[in-house]
């Protein structure tokens, strides 16, 4: 066991020298929640891939790039993903994958930290911030954490569906992603 | 016709206005499941689910309302057989006028589209999300209705054979205004 903690301060020794680790894909999650006319309506992305350090000892040091296939959208019905994907949603044909790439993470304190950085959707690129928690799990650090963002700033639901008052503007992204230890 | 052979107020009133809702919310809902998504479609559904729950709820007040005050009786002409399809026609009535909504309810709930009363409150989920059940749910939720739409319309002729053929007063028991002095 205390040769098993050492390695993460091992880690952080030569983490410049590393190459970041790829996520485990398979225990990570990316959802939405977005509500139409107060009606809390989830789905997820079931494919996206990238690579994220995040050493729990010095977070800041963390760096994050995450992209996400847009086509892999997953929502309650059938007909509502192939909506999801047509040009006034994600435009799919044309934009196959949205991208979060971290400028700076900062510790808050008490076990909150906060990721800032850019999110493209959809071609669109805004400055996003999220807080976020992690925790050790085994070989993973998990990271868990809730991004707020406005589905007209990327104009995702464009045309009539732009209307607020039927899906609201303010969509709910919770990320769950689980970073393996680096070799 | 005495007043006293006619349903309660509250019990006529409860008639005709869940009668009124349950001819719009099937309309409703007829037109709207041919609808292709649109930010109308996701309004017509949320009133068509807002117009169920609210029949449901009336439903069971005008439930509450004729097990605390017992229904007039049938009139003395019609006999045991008469006697057994009305009885089996009001049972059956009721039985949809509850059975209609929750199946709604609950198709909401397993396609995962919960109903927010109103925009306001949320009602829980009856059952975990899950595609195919919903497929199943709305299946019987439109089949459930065709059969109250059938028991609805036998009642209408009931109620016509009444007044046209029998010529009983029996419409009375139920006008919301008492035949003419």
């Amino acid at each position: 066991m205390k040769q098993l903690r050492l390695i993460p301060a091992a880690l952080l020794l030569v983490a410049p020298l590393l190459q970041a680790a790829p996520l485990d894909t398979g225990k990570s999650q990316i959802n939405f929640t977005m509500k139409q006319l107060n009606v809390p309506v989830t789905g997820n992305f079931k494919k996206f891939s990238g690579t994220v350090v995040l050493d729990l000892k010095k977070p800041e040091a963390g760096k994050a790039d995450i992209s996400i296939d847009t086509a892999s959208i997953s929502l309650p019905t059938a007909e509502a993903v192939g909506e999801a994907k047509k040009a006034d949603w994600f435009n799919v044909a044309k934009f196959p994958s949205a991208r979060f790439v971290s400028s700076s993470i900062k510790n808050l304190g008490g076990g909150k930290l906060q990721v800032a950085g850019k999110l493209t959707i959809k071609g669109n690129t805004r400055d996003v911030t999220a807080p976020f928690t992690a925790r050790q799990e085994g070989a993973l650090t998990v990271v868990e954490g809730v991004l707020p963002v406005s589905r007209l700033a990327y104009k995702i639901g464009e045309g009539d569906w732009a209307d607020t008052g039927t899906v609201a503007d303010e969509v709910q992204i919770k990320f769950k992603v689980a970073i393996p230890a680096g070799k | 016709m005495k007043s006293s052979e006619r349903y309660s107020s509250p019990a006529i009133a409860l008639h005709w206005l869940i009668a009124g809702l349950i001819i719009a919310t099937f309309i409703a809902g007829l037109l709207v499941s041919g609808l292709p998504l649109s930010p109308a479609k996701f309004k017509y559904i949320a009133w068509h689910k807002w117009a169920g729950i609210t029949i449901l709820a009336l439903v069971a007040v005008r439930l509450l309302v004729r097990l605390l005050k017992r229904p007039p009786a049938l009139p003395a002409h019609m006999n045991g057989l008469e006697r057994l399809l009305a009885h089996g026609g009001h049972l059956a009535l009721y039985l949809l006028m509850f059975a209609v909504p929750l199946t709604g309810w609950l198709m909401s709930s397993a396609y995962g589209f919960p109903v927010v009363l109103f925009k306001l409150v949320q009602l829980p989920d009856l059952v975990a999300q899950n595609e195919q059940l919903a497929a199943t749910l709305k299946t019987v939720h439109e089949t459930l209705n065709w059969i109250m739409a059938a028991c609805v319309a036998g009642h209408v002729l009931a109620a016509i054979k009444h007044h046209v053929i029998d010529k009983d007063g029996m419409l009375y028991r139920m006008s919301l205004r008492g035949p003419r002095e």
